[in-house]
């Protein structure tokens, strides 16, 4: 997927206190059947925002907001665990985050968000409780200097991010393109081991 | 030359043999894939990658297809069409079958007598060996982990990666040593190790590692068994899980229809043999278990580390998310988990379908009958199951007890086929999490072993197996 570089990123948050937050409350399993990326957005914590007629409870943290100024999703630790559905980036994406913070974010996940434009900030604890007691915070992510600053007080923390990944992010390097280059290398491997 | 004498572990060993491309500060490795399993779910944005760009399966002869996730258990309709759940979920299944034929890849789809879960398949048809790399669309991918192999989870564009190069871009986790020493109690399973297990690691304890399993009691599970405990490594936020081949291995792959033959076979074997971890061979962390403190274990929260004891009583909160568990399960603190009335109860899933699993919830339902207020579903985990299952009669002691016996497929593990509870259900299951709504909409889940299930079916109420066995012994006395 073409992703639009993100370099820095300024936006309120919506805050998910619950810890182990899988990746079956992000997008239930009933809406995986699909066969395309788009459209995930509206389901989005499905079983959290509806009622069971299928109505918007309007009572959720990610409701009742213009999303276009609530980019970031601040969570409880484990963020994104379970099940490898690529379908919870891409619903969380198409629902306008673009930044996911938490104390700890299931390794799966983390590795599908980057594919998607999507980053997964892990952040100290004592950053992850400020920002969690603080809904709709405005919080700046810079990716060239991996920083996060928000509030009066002028608090910043560094997040670790996988140089590459920030490298696609950045750039906009596409990792297949990245694997394609290398198919000589590929081959070569291959050869080696019939050999063997 | 120093490098390559120090003891290295089993997944050094895996890891170094499939490097492509070393990593770096910069970049990830390329590492190389041996056996790519594909199914419906989460493959058909990863072949429009390929449509888009104009490219084929590089290696389709390493890429195997099935039907598991969204497939009805129940049988055809008299006009032979599946009942599928939504006509959506058709319109994916027909969709993997157009791209399997598109880029030749094999599909062991609706009718082949090879088709089921799969997790399942792969082991059974000998494709899964020791010392390969594999990766699925899937989480639970961790299972084949079981032989010595390096299986993992991974993202729909990642299927895509594998699919265009047959690689995929990945750093080296850290590694961690998971030992149980000691025998397992009679009446305690896999599952009751895999349960324990993550309630000692935790739901994220295992991120960011790979897992290997050793000790007494994991040398002496069956392959089955260590297929249930590796599945389950992901549970702990483990991506990878995996056991050291040893004879078990090889005599469970012994003539499998993908299997090494002949010359071939015997130079796999002797390069088998030299994946276990050496002596000394280092780990980022280590956990010891005493298995012999191991009893039959359910879960009465809703993340899989919110294990315990099925002869206990509910733990005491300790948390605001411990008492919103409590409370959504319905689960009071220390009131004996006995006490917790069952509405259905799940057999299947690729944590706990297979022949033995199936015989195990046998041995606890022949003869008796499934509690009148329960519902019981019996899922083989492949078309080749059940057949076996029928073969020695289990399906008639399931159905004579009063419990479904289906169709192969995921089933009511993921409930995206129609299988799943109603709300405020409580399921007894066999399968690898208890997430809320998991199993539908409201549906409480207590994940069990099969025999823990068998005994909470014919109960009604959460129920200990071993009181199962003891009769069990008590009659063998008397005859």
């Amino acid at each position: 997927m073409s992703l639009e570089p993100i370099e820095k990123l300024t936006s309120r948050t919506i805050v998910l206190r619950q810890e182990n937050i899988d990746t079956d409350q992000i997008i239930p399993a009933r809406f995986l059947t699909t066969t395309t990326r788009k459209g995930l957005g509206k389901s989005v914590f499905f079983d959290w925002r509806y009622n069971s007629e299928g109505r918007l409870r309007n009572d959720s943290p990610l409701d009742g907001f213009n999303p276009a100024e609530y980019r970031i999703l601040v969570a409880g630790s484990n963020f994104g665990c379970g099940s490898s559905r690529e379908h919870a980036p891409w619903a969380l994406a198409d629902f306008g985050f673009r930044a996911i913070i938490s104390s700890d974010i299931a390794d799966i996940f983390k590795s599908n968000a980057l594919k998607n434009g999507l980053l997964p900030l892990e952040v100290d604890d004592k950053t992850h409780r400020r920002l969690l007691a603080a809904p709709g915070e405005e919080i700046s992510v810079d990716l060239v200097s991996q920083t996060v600053r928000f509030g009066e007080e002028g608090w910043q923390t560094v997040f670790r991010v996988d140089p590459f990944a920030r490298r696609c992010m950045l750039d906009g390097v596409d990792p297949l393109g990245h694997l394609m280059n290398q198919l000589a290398v590929i081959e070569k491997y291959e050869e080696e081991r019939r050999g063997l | 030359m120093s490098e390559e004498m120090s003891p290295r572990s089993l997944f050094d060993k895996l890891w170094d043999a499939h490097v492509v491309v070393a990593e770096t500060r910069e970049t990830p490795a390329v590492l190389y894939i041996d056996l790519h399993l594909v199914h419906e779910v989460t493959s058909p944005q990863a072949f429009s990658v390929l449509a888009e760009r104009d490219l084929l399966v590089r290696r389709p002869d390493l890429t195997i297809a099935t039907l598991d996730h969204s497939t009805p258990t129940s049988p055809p309709k008299p006009n032979g069409e599946l009942a599928y759940a939504t006509p959506q979920a058709k319109r994916q299944v027909d969709r993997l079958i157009k791209n399997c034929a598109h880029h030749k890849v094999r599909l062991l789809g609706l009718g082949d007598p090879r088709r089921g879960i799969v997790h399942v398949i792969g082991p059974e048809l000998g494709l899964t060996q020791p010392g390969k790399t594999i990766v699925c669309g899937d989480s639970h991918t961790s299972t084949h982990g079981a032989f010595g192999a390096l299986a993992f989870g991974i993202g729909t564009t990642e299927v895509g990666h594998v699919l265009a190069t047959q690689c995929v871009l990945q750093r080296k986790p850290k590694s961690m040593r998971v030992t149980f020493d000691g025998a397992l109690p009679a009446g305690v399973t896999a599952k009751d190790m895999a349960l324990y297990m993550i309630a000692e690691v935790g739901a994220s304890g295992g991120q960011g590692y790979a897992m290997e399993f050793a000790g007494e009691a994991v040398r002496a599970l069956s392959m089955e068994g260590r297929m249930t405990l590796c599945n389950m490594s992901i549970e702990a936020g483990a991506r990878f899980g995996m056991i050291a081949p040893d004879e078990t291995t090889v005599d469970y792959l012994q003539n499998r229809e993908q299997a090494p033959q002949g010359a071939a076979w015997e130079r796999a074997v002797r390069r088998w043999q030299s994946l276990p971890s050496d002596d000394g061979a280092m780990f980022d962390r280590e956990i010891d278990i005493d298995a012999s403190n191991i009893r039959p274990m359910i879960t009465y929260g809703v993340s899989p580390d919110a294990a315990a004891a099925v002869d206990a009583s509910a733990p005491q909160a300790q948390s605001d998310a411990d008492r919103l568990a409590l409370d959504y399960m319905e689960i009071k603190p220390g009131r004996p988990f006995s006490a917790t009335q069952v509405d259905r109860v799940f057999i299947g899933s690729c944590t706990n379908s297979r022949l033995s699993d199936l015989r195990e919830a046998a041995d606890i339902m022949r003869g008796r009958k499934v509690n009148d207020k329960v519902v019981a579903l019996v899922v083989p985990g492949s078309v080749a199951i059940k057949r076996a299952a029928e073969a020695e009669g289990l399906d008639k002691v399931f159905i004579d007890a009063g419990a479904q016996w289906r169709e192969p497929g995921c089933s009511m593990c993921i409930a995206m086929n129609g299988d799943q509870g109603a709300p405020g259900e409580l399921v007894v299951s066999t399968s690898n999490r208890n997430f809320v709504g998991r199993q539908g909409k409201g549906v409480r889940t207590v994940l069990a072993s099969p025999a823990t299930a068998a005994a909470s079916a014919i109960e009604g109420r959460i129920a200990d197996p071993r009181n199962y066995h003891v009769n069990k012994m008590e009659q063998a006395d008397v005859a």
